[in-house]
Order: C-alpha cells, then structure tokens, then sequence
C-alpha cells in the first residue's frame, strides 16, 4: 500500500518537472539518434526517391538537353530488351546456385565445427578467413585461378580429362557464369557457417543427451533436434541472403564483366553496366526499379508463406 | 574405441582439411605467384612453389607504381569511415538500447529498410546529387557515402553490445548527479570497448572492399582507392602477373590484420544483425 502511494506520489512529481525539463528528456532519444538519420535521409532516402523520379525522365549524363519527364517509355524499351530478359534469368540461376551452394557447404562446416576439437580455434578463424577477403581482390583471385597462364584449374580439369586443351572458362559463353558462381561460393561460405553455428551452439546440449538415453540415432538426432531449432536461423538468413546475392554485382563486373557477349550479366551488374559506360542514368534507374519491384514481391512472398506454414501448425 | 568410432572421428578431421585447404588454397596462390620471378612465372606456372623466390614485384609496385597513393587514399578513406559510423552508430545505438519512445519503430523501419534495397539503385541519383557540390573524384564524398550505408547495420551491432550492459550502472551514476550523457561517456563506453573495435572493424573492412560507388564516383589516378587502382592496373597491364598479385597481397593485409582483430567477436556480431537485420 505505502509502496503504491509512493508510485503515484512518484508519478505526480514527474508530472510536476519544468516543462524544459521535460521536453529536454523527451528529445533526448531522438537527439542522440539524429546525426545517423539525417545522413540516412539525405544520401540514401533522398537519392532513392530521385532514382525512382529518373525512371520516368530521360537522364543522359553527357547530354545537357535531357532531363524531360518521359513517362513510361524506358520500361516500353525495357519490355523489349533482349539483353535484359536474358540478365533477369542470369540472375536466377547465378542467385540459386550461389545461396543453394553457400548455405548447404556453410550448414556442413558450422556442424562440423560444432563438434568440439583439438585446435578448432585455429580452424575456425582460418575457413572463416574468405570473409575477410575484399570482395573485388576475391574476384581477381579467382579469375587468375581460371587463367591457364597462371592459373592451376585449367591444368587439373586438363589432366582430369574434362577439358580438351588448358582454357579459361571466364571466356566460354556456355560456361562463364559459373567462374563468378564459385568464386561467390568460396566467398559466402563463412557468412552461413558463423551464423548457424552461433544458432547451433545455442541449442541446450541436454536435450542431444536425452535423445540418445530414449535411442534416437545421430541422423534422427538432426532431424528432430537440430532442425527445428536452426529453422528460424536457415529462413531468416537464406532471405537476407538471395536478396543480398542478387544485388551483388562486384564479382561478376570483376571477372567477366558480363561477357563474353553478356553471357553472365545479371540485372545488377546491367544497372551498373548502364550507368556507368552508357551513362544513360534514366535506362539504368528504370531497370533498378524493376528489379526493387521484384525482389520486393519476392520477400512479401516469403513472408506470406511463413505465416501460412506458422499457421497450420 | 571401436573401428566405427576411428572412422567417424577421420571422416571429421578429413572433411575439415578440405575446407582449411578450398579456403585457403586460392589466397595461397595468390602469394605464390606474388614471389616467383618473372623469368620462371610461365616455365613454372602450375608448380606448387617457385624453385626460386624472389621480392622483385613488390619493389616494382612500392616504387614505380601508383599503389603506394591508392593504399593511402584507401586508407584514409576506410579509417574516416570506420571512425565517423563508430561514434554515430554508438550515439544512435544507445538511444535503441536505453530509451523508449514514439518514433523507435519508425527509425528501425527505416534502417532495416535501407538494408533491403539495392544499392546499385543509388548509383545514379547519388552521383548527381554530389557532382554540383564538387564531391565526385574527391575522398570527402566517398567518406559520406560510405558512411551513410554502413551506419544501419553498425547502429543494430552497438544497440546489441549497450543491451548488454546493466543499466543499474549508468542509474547509479545519475543518481549521484551525473547526467545521463556523462553517464554514457564516462561509465557505459569505456565498458563497450571490445564492441567499439569489433564495429571498427566490420565497417573498416566494408569501406576497404567496397567497389561500385568508388569505381563509379572517382575518374582520376589521384584519389583513387584500392579496388579502383587494382582494377584498372589490370585492365591496362593485365600481362604483368607477378605485379598484380604483389598488389592483391598488399591490399589483403590490412583486411586479414582487422579480420584477426573482430575475429572473436564474429559469432556474436553476425548473429546480432541476422536476426535484426
């Protein structure tokens, strides 16, 4: 009773402070938050919201008479564009391969590495180490791999048999894609394997124990122990990442730079490729909405089935 | 032990051998052909290691190149960078980790939602948003831009480290008379050091990487950054070998030296801006 008197005495004395006072503590919160968003606002807000105005004006860096509103004749020209039909398939299967490969080898090594270990710290940060690499150098690197100059592959799949004579498949328009591909999954391997493992590592070790005491065996174990539990982790991340993946144009301007004959451009890679040779930033801007367009369709999807799956339940 | 029990346990350590080894394989190359002059570069091309070794391509690319400039602007791009998003990503993390109020679900909207977008999206519109400031071809621009992108995720990493700190601290420290942004300073920041470094280090090695906006934002050899310089040291000389790896090893350094550095802090970093962002 006293205590609840004191509350309210409390409460009435807050209610009491000088309205400078108050209002002092009121903004504090949004004082100590407003350098990081009015930097947000202005180079990332602002410029999304003129990027998506440049989709409906024609925008020619070079050429000082464009600037007009358009309408809608970039994506009249877009729904007539070869190339950009073929870098939107591109996409899906430099997307798919790319976070099906990562995530199935990253699942693979955060389990192994979840077992503990003679010298696992040492391991760990050495797997780990890709990640550090920046992505453009993990692009060159990989790229002077393929290169039957100084590059060993050629010679391997040589000697294995599968290539007739030492060639650079970054140059074969049937093969390219995949260069950009490995080099993506040797890089995104780490990304998965950290985050599972941190999930794994928080799985209460009793219930493994108390699985094994009623009989389960280590592939039963997984199905009704681990699973469940990274399940939330495995959405959440594989998400982020096809969207991540999908925008991520480095390695492949990098290593092909869309060729030979577009052969390997993706979407993002044909916005840059867009903007920054053809300077042509109203085409560019167009095509970059599409692809927002889609890869928000995308999530919205994946939203709208989780909850139906959470649903059934 | 039984039979089983052996197998299971090689089967372990060889599959982990063959991670330590596709991880590292290609990095070690990279080295080795970095050190193989250039006389035994193509008689030797695909021998595991060089019969002789030599230091020749990284004197050629500390002395008669350009890198040395690139390393510098890079440097002093990706240090600004890491330190400007510190000190703001701590300020606007504290505010999530500490206060409630109205506009908190709005300002984490907006910094998930920069997370989401493509920012190759941005490419165009930024570049003629800072062209009339004279911004282009300067370090100033890319310091902002790089600042503003790495800001969200770095505001969600300190957010996680402050929320793992009592708050009784900073209370007691108030009730003593101290304000609450002293209390901040001289009691909460001090013990979020080991965050402060791990955040220095994630964004330094994002500013470090990053290609498209500096590829398409700066023209000219002077305020070049790494990646800039490398790529169009390649494109122009792609026959010296030896050189441009010389080059991909040096600009690897900082990079793994940071990488040590956060190493620790990877599993609980990661983790954190997964599940918030």
């Amino acid at each position: 009773m006293a205590s609840h008197a004191a509350a309210r005495n409390g409460g009435a004395r807050r209610d009491q402070r000088p309205l400078k006072k108050r209002l002092a503590d009121a903004s504090a919160p949004y004082l100590y938050s407003a350098p990081a968003l009015i930097l947000i606002v202005t180079v990332m807000l602002v410029p999304l919201v003129l990027g998506i105005s440049y989709a409906f004006r024609d925008i020619q860096l070079l050429n000082p008479f464009s600037g007009g509103f358009i309408g809608l004749d970039h994506f009249k020209t877009l729904s007539q564009d070869q190339n950009f039909y073929r870098a939107l398939k591109n996409t899906l299967w430099w997307t798919g391969w790319s976070v099906l490969l990562q995530f199935v080898l990253g699942l693979i090594l955060a389990l192994l590495l979840d077992k503990p270990f003679a010298g696992r710290a040492i391991v760990q940060a050495l797997v780990f180490l890709p990640w550090a690499v920046p992505s453009f150098l993990a692009g060159l690197n990989w790229a002077w791999l393929f290169n039957p100059v100084v590059g060993p592959i050629p010679h391997w799949l040589f000697s294995l048999g599968l290539m007739s004579e030492p060639y650079n498949i970054l140059s074969d328009p049937q093969l390219s894609m995949w260069g950009p591909i490995i080099a993506n999954v040797w890089w995104g391997i780490p990304f998965f394997a950290i985050t599972l493992l941190a999930a794994l590592q928080a799985i209460p070790r009793d219930l493994y124990e108390a699985a094994s005491i009623d009989g389960a065996g280590p592939v039963q174990r997984f199905i009704s122990i681990t699973l469940p539990f990274l399940a939330p982790t495995i959405a959440i991340t594989v998400l982020l990442r096809t969207v991540w993946i999908s925008n991520f144009a480095d390695l492949i301007i990098v290593m092909t730079n869309g060729g030979p004959a577009d052969r390997s451009q993706i979407v993002a890679s044909y916005i840059f490729t867009q903007a920054f040779k053809r300077l042509d930033f109203g085409y560019a801007s167009a095509i970059a909405l599409v692809l927002l367009a889609l890869l928000i369709t995308y999530s919205m999807l994946i939203v709208i089935l989780r909850q139906w799956l959470l649903s059934k339940d | 032990m039984t039979g089983k029990r052996i197998a299971s346990v090689l089967a372990h350590r060889l599959a982990i051998l063959a991670y330590v080894v596709f991880a590292l394989f290609p990095l070690y190359w990279l080295l080795k052909v970095s050190v193989t002059p250039n006389k035994l570069l193509y008689s030797e091309g695909i021998k595991m290691w060089p019969s002789q070794t030599s230091f020749e391509h990284f004197d050629f690319v500390l002395k008669h190149s350009e890198f040395p400039t690139f390393f510098k602007n890079s440097l002093i791009v990706s240090g600004s960078t890491a330190i400007i998003v510190t000190v703001l990503a701590s300020l606007a993390g504290y505010a999530m980790s500490r206060f409630t109020f109205r506009g908190k679900y709005w300002i984490v909207t907006l910094m998930l939602l920069t997370q989401m977008f493509p920012l190759v999206m941005l490419v165009a519109p930024i570049f003629k948003m800072l062209s009339p400031l004279g911004l282009t071809n300067s370090l100033t621009g890319l310091v902002i831009v790089y600042t503003a992108f790495n800001v969200p995720f770095a505001t969600f990493l300190m957010q996680s480290f402050f929320d793992g700190i009592p708050k009784d601290l900073e209370e007691a420290a108030m009730i003593d008379g101290a304000t609450q942004f002293v209390a901040f300073r001289q009691i909460i920041l001090p013990l979020t050091l080991p965050g402060i470094a791990a955040t220095l280090g994630f964004v330094f090695t994002a500013a470090w990487s990053e290609l498209l906006f500096s590829l398409m934002l700066i023209s000219g050899n002077d305020s070049a950054t790494f990646p800039v310089g490398l790529l169009s040291f390649v494109s122009k000389f792609s026959v010296d070998f030896g050189q441009m790896m010389a080059a991909g090893v040096m600009a690897l350094i900082p990079a793994c030296l940071f990488f040590l550095l956060i190493q620790r802090y990877l599993v609980q970093g990661l983790t954190a801006g997964a599940v918030k962002g």
